[in-house]
């Protein structure tokens, strides 16, 4: 590889032109090193002087493209070049007279199509998502007819992936909620001498609330965003079209057990934190005021009652069901680039969550004169 | 230039698990030669292609590539190294969240070196060399066609001047008039570009067509690299159920003789 070089004559009679000698390799690779030197020389100067192109060894179109905007996409006024080296530049000057095709500015229209397809694009979900929900119901209403076709396999093997291995991370996070929870209620009723209501707020507050909506949030981003995402790679791979060609129901097969099974083990698992969340309370109320365990698991049923659990469990059905539902129908909208996959995941985690909040709202209302004790 | 081979492998020895892929496998590419990896399926073709990329190591042997080991001097010298190369993978490997022309100038916008009005210059260039209209530009690649995203592939392969192209089954997916315009693309770029090319097929019209050494793995080595005559003499297994059983159908086939 020779390195480019620029040789500059410098006009030896006043009114005549300087020479300029370009010679060596003019590819990418030997440009590279010294690239803003050599365009700073070779601007600005086609027709103040004469130009050289005799010297150079190698040129690729990078070289080629360089010297033609250099030039400002015209030929100098003078000029030796031999005719291999002309054609290469001709090429690249070729193309530049036929530009690529622009991408259209962003204006007002754009912007009322974009608004307008925004909002198309939210009746498109509903109905794709009441899609999905009336293709379940229909997949429910065979498979109870045909009870051999139960996808028992697939049920199992998502309870032990979206619940079993679920555990640990919801016991941690369960754990230290509920000794953050205690530790600052027992600031507060300390200075009002109501020590003993700390089992009132924590067994109310976990069992009823925090433990379903904890576990839902944890739920939809490790199970929800894997849902999605594994639906919608089979979709980029055409798993999904295979499956359909072979006459196996996507839905009985992908959806259904995901469905069923995460409406299965969220309650489980919202039992599992709740209690987990109790033991954390129960210890930080017992390093900071004293109150026994023993006592705390004695007084926790006369002040809670049970309908609270009742309520708890049924969220975790529930939300657990809206989570497979809105992942589900995320990941079989995937079209196949990796776009639209992550945006589809990102989507599907951001929704169920919202969903899951929603839906505690309307339970929080539905069941406001159920098991709270006056 | 150097005379110093462009690719040269010494003594390579792959394994997977308890297979063992290659063993003590050489192979030399001097410049300019068009060379075809030919063998059987599983027989490590693309292993050493990966290979020669520098996207797996081999257990044992040696790597070179103009004259360096793949491996060798400080990260700036191992980069310089790679974009001496271009690579068409088998399935084009396109981004799919840019379009066209994005992808092929790609390469040029990360080096920081080109000017946006070279780079769609020169992309529209690429475009013109593996005969796609400038329309094409503004698809995505999810909406071009499989003949097209070989195109657009070889067109980003192209982009950073590569001296040594490496393409893994290029006419794979591609119907017959297809896969002999792609080989006839790629024929007229390599005399143009005066590139040296190694390729992965197993498409006996694509080989004939392009290359001018064969080189035919089995039994864990190269077990000849040499032209298309000289290869049709070889006497050897794989050549046989290679070449000489599918040329005497398709000559059969074409002089209407076969049923």
């Amino acid at each position: 590889m020779r390195s480019p070089e620029i040789a500059t004559d410098a006009a030896t009679v006043p009114g005549t032109r300087g020479l300029v000698r370009l010679q060596g390799d003019w590819t990418l690779r030997a440009l590279a090193q010294r690239l803003s030197t050599f365009r700073q020389q070779l601007a600005g100067r086609r027709d103040d002087v004469a130009w050289s192109l005799n010297g150079i060894s190698r040129l690729d179109s990078f070289g080629a493209a360089l010297m033609w905007h250099a030039w400002d996409k015209r030929w100098p006024e003078r000029i030796e070049i031999p005719e291999n080296l002309r054609a290469i530049i001709d090429r690249v000057a070729a193309s530049a007279e036929s530009p690529l095709p622009r991408v259209p500015r962003f204006n007002l229209v754009d912007a009322v199509i974009v608004l307008g397809s925004t909002l198309l694009s939210f009746r498109d979900h509903a109905l794709d998502f009441t899609r999905l929900l009336g293709q379940l119901c229909l997949d429910l209403a065979y498979l109870l007819r045909h009870p051999a076709e139960w996808p028992l396999r697939e049920i199992s093997a998502n309870v032990y992936k979206a619940g079993f291995k679920a555990m640990p991370v919801a016991a941690l996070v369960g754990f230290l909620i509920g000794v953050v929870m205690s530790y600052l209620s027992a600031l507060q009723l300390r200075a009002f001498g109501a020590d003993i209501f700390i089992v009132n707020i924590l067994g109310l507050g976990i069992i009823r609330e925090l433990g379903p909506v904890l576990v839902s949030v944890l739920v939809a981003g490790r199970s929800g965003s894997a849902m999605t995402a594994q639906l919608g790679v089979m979709r980029v791979t055409e798993e999904i079209d295979a499956l359909s060609a072979m006459g196996i129901s996507r839905t009985i097969r992908l959806v259904l057990p995901k469905v069923i099974a995460l409406t299965l083990a969220m309650p489980l698992l919202v039992l599992w934190t709740s209690s987990v969340a109790l033991l954390g309370g129960m210890l930080s109320a017992w390093l900071q005021l004293d109150l026994g365990m023993a006592f705390f698991v004695e007084r926790l049923p006369q002040v809670v009652p049970l309908a609270n659990l009742v309520i708890g469990f049924a969220k975790g059905a529930v939300f657990g069901l809206m989570i497979a539902l809105v992942a589900c129908h995320f990941g079989l909208r995937v079209s196949p680039n990796t776009e639209s996959l992550s945006s589809n995941t990102t989507a599907s985690v951001v929704s169920s969550i919202t969903v899951v909040i929603l839906i505690d709202a309307l339970f929080a209302i539905a069941t406001r004169s159920i098991g709270v004790p006056r | 230039m150097n005379a110093k081979p462009v690719i040269e492998l010494r003594g390579i020895v792959t394994r997977f698990g308890a297979t063992l892929v290659h063993d003590g496998l050489d192979l030399t590419v001097q410049r300019g030669e068009v060379v075809a990896l030919v063998g059987g399926s599983g027989s490590g073709k693309t292993t050493l292609l990966r290979h020669i990329i520098g996207l797996t190591r081999p257990a044992a042997g040696e790597v070179s590539v103009f004259g360096a080991p793949l491996f060798s001097g400080s990260v700036r010298e191992q980069r310089m190294r790679r974009r001496r190369f271009g690579v068409l993978f088998q399935h084009g490997a396109l981004f799919s969240a840019m379009n066209v022309a994005e992808n092929i100038g790609f390469p040029l916008r990360e080096l920081r070196l080109a000017t946006d009005a070279e780079i769609a210059n020169l992309v529209a260039l690429k475009l013109s060399l593996v005969e796609l209209e400038p329309a094409t530009a503004l698809l995505m690649p999810a909406e071009l066609s499989g003949g097209m995203v070989k195109r657009v592939a070889l067109a980003r392969a192209l982009a950073l001047e590569p001296e040594l192209l490496l393409l893994d089954e290029p006419t794979a997916g591609l119907d017959p008039d297809r896969s002999m315009a792609f080989v006839e693309l790629v024929l007229s770029l390599q005399r143009q570009l005066g590139l040296t090319v190694v390729l992965v097929t197993h498409d006996v019209d694509t080989l004939a067509a392009l290359a001018t050494k064969i080189a035919i793995l089995s039994d864990r080595c190269i077990v000849s690299c040499a032209s298309l005559e000289e290869t049709m003499e070889l006497d050897h297994p794989f050549v046989d159920g290679f070449f000489r059983k599918p040329f005497g159908l398709r000559a059969g086939v074409r002089s209407g003789g076969a049923r």
